[in-house]
């Protein structure tokens, strides 16, 4: 018998009920559109770009449905993730913390190929939030290392949705030691605004946040380990303290700071896509606003204005567009501020162009205090 | 305070007047026994240095860079060659006189003593001047800046005549990603990153040095001069690959540095030691007949 519990995990007997969901989505009377409509479809294939960039796309879709392919390889490496030299036995997608970010349009069909390498030591899945059934796909995908699976979803839902590892047993493991990243499904006629008006943007930056749990030596020092499976015990009992050792954005402490600050100009519309699939976050850019956002992440809904801060829920993907109106250093942060300074959660965007007096102005520069 | 400690603080200030009143009086509460042999020094000769005073300036209500001072030092004096050790520094913990590091020592890796604060650097040199019979304190910052000589570098980010606020503020935050790129920030064992060209060890590599100078905010008139300051000695200047600000109480860098800024790897310390006054040569003399 198929307990719910089971089915949740993808254990044994849920492997199995899975499988025979896979033949009953391949029967083509219960399918919507029989596999010679989708057959007859154009295909693209699509190469994924590393965060925090998405891949080149059209903002409103050109022609009608496609097929787009992707390729995503799991790759089980150890990862720095601050500048101490803190080394996590991290599990990707395609090397990068968060995977990298899909974009498609209303009615697309994503067809991803999800390849096990050999070398690595764990099997993986991947759950699409964005995908109808079969646990978002997780009871479909289940490879183990030397081996591959191709799924295909209709992207029925517009929004940014978090996919996200969820193997056999080992769900949480695998999200906070790396995988997951988003997807966004854009209306086929772009974002619209409260009044149904058009929004575009000039660029497009994915953050995706994790929560990890290094364990620590004797001394307080984080520990090293050899293999994942050597650093899974003490993980785990770090992991149920729900105290997160690290809270970084795009894998590392400082990977959007510095040297890899993102930069804009004044008068650029950015879109931030927000991905945090396990804990909730709260974005808040200083210096700057939301003017329009999709905190829950979905277009049907009209977006939010003038926030100062949005709310990510913990297993999802939120969406802020925002036009810079003033040169400087922006600092986009996870605003829980132990969070931002001294877990990790801070990026920096570096804006040029002309100052707004109008907007801001030092009347007086710091000095002695004056009576008068 | 102790009579003692201070009256070597005033010894340099008023000699005469502090030998008068030291003599007829008691002996130090605690006889000074050296215990610990000294550390080793170099001699900084005299000379000139062309020095930007640390801080923040402002001219017309807009920041600029700090005027160029010459600054002459007339007298050598002796500054460790090495950044006091970790080692050392447990053993003024374990005397009681300085507080604990946050994490644990490691007293085989011959490394410098990081993690420590102002207030821990002050103690130190405390204790330090207590275990040798010597006197040491902390550099101000202009030493600090003159002994490491090629190795102070200064920042200007004032190009061509001045630039406005904004500009600077971009031109720093490049500066600092550049200066950070590549960095590694483990403490290495003493003397890893070579000796500059006055023999001290270490200078700008990844362990930034507490100095006694306060954190300034300063107006210039049209002229150039100082019009008004303001100083918060709440804050010191920490002096290493680049300058940096920090309150007394911090001991990591990383937690206590300002938001958009480039904070220092790690803090640690190196005491100048003070030439025997012709008041402690007295003392001595004193100790000598009388105890």
């Amino acid at each position: 018998m198929l307990t719910r519990r089971e089915a949740l995990l993808g254990t044994a007997t849920g492997a199995a009920a899975a499988a025979i969901l896979g033949s009953i989505i391949a029967t083509p009377a219960l399918a919507q559109a029989g596999a010679a409509d989708i057959a007859g479809l154009p295909r693209v294939k699509v190469d994924l770009v590393a965060p925090p960039y998405a891949h080149p796309h059209d903002q409103i879709a050109k022609g009608g449905p496609k097929v787009i392919e992707y390729r995503m390889t799991i790759k089980e490496q150890p990862m720095v993730i601050d500048n101490e030299g803190t080394t996590l036995r991290a599990m990707t997608y395609e090397g990068s913390m968060p995977g990298p970010l899909m974009v498609v349009h209303e009615g697309d069909y994503v067809e991803l190929t999800l390849v096990n390498p050999e070398a690595n030591e764990m099997p993986h899945n991947i759950d699409f939030h964005a995908a109808t059934g079969a646990l978002g796909g997780g009871a479909l995908t289940h490879v183990n290392p030397g081996e591959q699976a191709v799924l295909r979803w209709k992207a029925t839902r517009t929004g940014t949705f978090v996919y996200h590892c969820a193997p056999t047993g080992m769900i949480p493991w695998h999200v906070v030691s790396g995988m997951s990243g988003a997807v966004m499904v854009l209306p086929r006629d772009g974002l619209r605004d409260e009044n149904g008006r058009p929004l575009k943007y000039d660029r497009l930056f994915y953050i995706g946040e994790h929560d990890l749990y290094v364990p620590r030596d004797e001394n307080g020092k984080y520990k090293k380990y050899g293999s994942l499976g050597d650093s899974y015990d003490e993980t785990l009992k770090v992991m149920r303290g729900l105290i997160p050792t690290h809270v970084v954005f795009n894998g590392k402490v400082g990977a959007l700071t510095g040297d890899n600050a993102l930069k804009a100009k004044v008068g650029e519309t950015v879109l931030f896509v927000h991905a945090q699939a396990n804990r909730d976050t709260r974005p808040h850019l200083i210096g700057g606003h939301g003017d329009h956002v999709w905190e829950q992440g979905k277009f049907a809904n009209p977006p939010a204005k003038d926030l100062e801060t949005w709310f990510i829920r913990g297993g999802s993907a939120g969406a802020a567009l925002y036009t810079f109106k003033q040169p400087g250093v922006y600092a986009y942060v996870n605003h829980n501020l132990i969070e931002a300074a001294e877990l990790g959660a801070t990026a920096h965007v570096v804006v040029e162009g002309e100052w707004n007096d109008d907007l801001m102005k030092q009347v007086a520069a710091p000095g002695p205090i004056t009576t008068n | 305070m102790k009579l003692g400690s201070l009256l070597l603080t005033t010894a340099a200030v008023t000699p005469l007047l502090a030998l008068t009143v030291y003599l007829p009086f008691q002996k130090p509460d605690r006889p000074v026994t050296p215990t610990m042999t000294s550390p080793a020094t170099v001699v900084v000769s005299p000379g000139r240095l062309a020095y930007r005073l640390p801080g923040e300036f402002l001219s017309a209500e807009r920041p600029v860079d700090a005027p160029e001072n010459q600054i002459r030092f007339r007298r050598s004096f002796d500054i460790m060659a090495y950044q006091v050790s970790a080692a050392d520094y447990a053993l003024c913990v374990s005397d009681g006189a300085c507080e604990a590091p946050d994490s644990a020592v490691d007293r085989i890796g011959n490394l410098p003593a990081t993690g420590v604060s102002f207030r821990d650097a002050s103690a130190y040199a405390q204790w330090l001047s207590g275990r040798t019979g010597q006197s040491w304190r902390l550099p101000t910052d202009e030493e600090w800046a003159f002994a490491a000589a090629e190795r102070f570098s200064e920042e200007v980010l004032d190009k061509d005549g001045g630039s406005d606020a904004i500009a600077r503020w971009l031109a720093r935050y490049r500066s600092e990603s550049e200066a950070a790129r590549g960095r590694d920030p483990e403490p290495k064992p003493q003397g890893h990153f070579g000796a500059n060209s006055n023999g001290l060890y270490d200078v700008g590599g990844n362990v930034w040095e507490w100095t006694t100078t306060c954190y300034r905010r300063v107006a210039l008139d049209r002229s150039g001069r100082i019009d008004t300051s303001t100083d918060n000695c709440g804050v010191r200047v920490v002096s290493g690959k680049h300058r940096g600000y920090m309150s007394f109480f911090i001991r990591d860098g990383k937690s206590g540095g300002c938001a958009a800024g480039l904070p220092p790897d790690n803090l640690g310390i190196r005491l100048v030691r003070e030439r025997p006054s012709m008041l402690s040569a007295f003392k001595a003399l004193w100790r000598g007949t009388a105890g």
